[in-house]
């Protein structure tokens, strides 16, 4: 016989918790919409693609600005877009810039800032932009795993390159 | 190697038992998604275009220092078979095998490293070896990736990285793929975790061939979703140093429990499945990877003694459609392939006796 949800006492509880509160211990069985709702878990299965699309927009298709976003270069509409889930060529990426943002977001873990390798024959200025970035990263990352000798070594790399 | 025939008289040597943790890690694999700047994607492309990229790449990939090496195919042109041949053999993607247009693939002669062009994107490059290697193959594909990035523009944006057609691969795209041999957590009824655990971690867990399959004969294809936020390296890392042996590690444990508590079973399955193997008339490929799976388990649990893994990886490569058919010279259809299947397996596995 499964447990009714304590919180809205309809659903199965399928989320049980036991928490230590100053040495008392506290159960809890929740179902998983309740459970989502309080912030006890979180529904991170990753989300294809196709649907996201779509739900995005459907949200937005009150504005028919995005609806009607175009490519100059290639001629895709951001409606085309959807329908196929392949862009026409790179500048798409620029001219759905509005739409991509929060797109990109979503599929990717909430980033939208590229910080893998980049061409070795980018322009100079640019290049050394994307590195800044990365060794931000790298340099929070390492002191968030307390490996100090890494951070030292990071923080000295990026003061040499700001005074470059 | 014009006749891709000669393919079939060796396996990839990314089959070749050598690789660490192979007890359970059967492959590792490495992909990069890039795309020529100044053209269209495909989508967007017209069949000359698509010829003038196709052109593009492969004259790159001759000037690059493993170009003199390599196998090129046009897969246009090809067969019918020998495209299925290429799939089965992990060479080209079933999407490369099935499209229309100017299309073609470079590969080493080792099997080891592969070059499609115009797929979903104009170049997919893919490293694999066996075993837990990734390391290497990020290395070896970073490589090869710079030579190009020497000779050729890629289309790449500031903000986003590397372009891609599809934005789910945009920024580094890289796809790391893991093949992995689970049949312990199976048996303890312990997938199901792994797979919650994966996916939490933003990982896609699949079958055998990638995309929409579903897993047969306990093999799993673990692999990374995001792209973009993170550097390859990092992305490396956490798969190579942290989630796989992990899971290798869970499995392990899940075969000594099975030793210490359910030896009799353990132990029927995998001789049924050797007597069946030995033995059968006609096989499905179902049966055979369903089979094979038990008997792998077996040999890598120490419950046998006389089969080679490698007699193993051969039977899994070649009772595939196109290997069958290749091997007998003639078109098979489903039955006869069948019969083709159980033979082969038969006299492979008496040969190591």
């Amino acid at each position: 016989m499964p447990v009714a949800c304590q919180h809205c006492q309809k659903a199965a509880a399928t989320v049980h918790l036991t928490d230590i509160v100053q040495g008392e211990k506290r159960e809890r069985h929740l179902c998983a919409d309740c459970a989502e709702e309080e912030g006890v878990i979180m529904k991170t299965t990753p989300v294809p693609l196709n649907e996201v699309l779509s739900k995005f927009v459907m949200q937005k298709a009150a504005v028919q600005e995005l609806a009607d976003l175009t490519c100059e270069q290639c001629g895709m509409t951001f409606v085309e877009f959807r329908s196929h889930g392949l862009l026409g060529c790179p500048n798409d990426y620029d001219a759905f810039r509005r739409a991509m943002d929060p797109l990109i977001e979503r599929t990717h873990e909430g980033t939208t800032q590229h910080v893998g390798k980049t061409p070795l024959r980018m322009d100079p200025a640019a290049r050394n932009k994307m590195d800044m970035i990365r060794l931000q990263r790298e340099l929070s990352q390492s002191v968030t795993d307390e490996k100090y000798e890494e951070a030292a070594r990071l923080r000295d790399q990026i003061q040499r390159m700001k005074s470059e | 190697m014009k006749d891709l025939d000669q393919l079939i008289g060796h396996i990839g040597a990314w089959l070749v038992h050598s690789g660490p943790m192979n007890d359970v890690v059967i492959s590792s694999r490495v992909r990069l998604a890039r795309n020529l700047a100044g053209f269209p994607f495909l989508l967007k492309s017209d069949e000359s275009q698509r010829k003038e990229i196709h052109r593009t790449l492969y004259e790159t990939v001759l000037q690059t220092s493993w170009g003199p090496k390599m196998v090129y195919v046009d897969v246009e042109k090809a067969s019918a078979l020998d495209r299925q041949l290429m799939v089965e053999r992990n060479l080209i993607s079933r999407q490369l095998a099935e499209i229309e247009g100017s299309r073609g693939v470079a590969f080493l002669p080792e099997e080891t490293m592969s070059l499609m062009i115009n797929e979903e994107d104009h170049l997919r490059m893919q490293v694999i070896r066996s075993g837990l290697q990734l390391a290497e193959l990020w290395q070896e594909i970073d490589a090869i990736d710079n030579d190009l990035l020497s000779k050729v523009d890629f289309a790449f944006h500031e903000q986003y990285g590397f372009l891609t057609a599809c934005p789910t691969n945009v920024g580094t795209g890289i796809r790391v793929s893991v093949m992995l041999h689970l049949p312990a957590l199976k048996l303890a009824g312990e997938l199901e975790k792994v797979s919650h655990a994966a996916k939490d971690m933003h990982l896609a867990v699949r079958g055998l061939h990638g995309e929409g399959t579903e897993a047969t004969g306990d093999f799993y294809q673990v692999s990374n979703q995001t792209t973009l936020g993170r550097s390859e390296s990092e992305i490396i890392h956490e798969f190579n140093d942290v989630i796989i042996p992990r899971i290798v590690e869970y499995e392990r444990l899940a075969r000594q429990v099975l030793l210490k508590d359910r030896q009799a079973a353990l132990d029927d399955k995998i001789w049924r499945a050797y007597g069946v193997l030995e033995n059968a008339r006609t096989m499905s490929t179902e049966e055979t990877l369903f089979l094979l799976s038990h008997l792998r388990m077996g040999v890598n649990m120490g419950r046998l003694s006389n089969i080679p893994i490698d007699t193993i990886n051969d039977l899994f490569l070649r009772t595939q459609p196109a290997h069958l058919q290749k091997m007998s010279g003639s078109i098979l259809d489903g039955e006869a392939r069948s019969i083709a299947r159980a033979d082969y397996i038969r006299k492979r596995l008496a040969s190591d006796n």
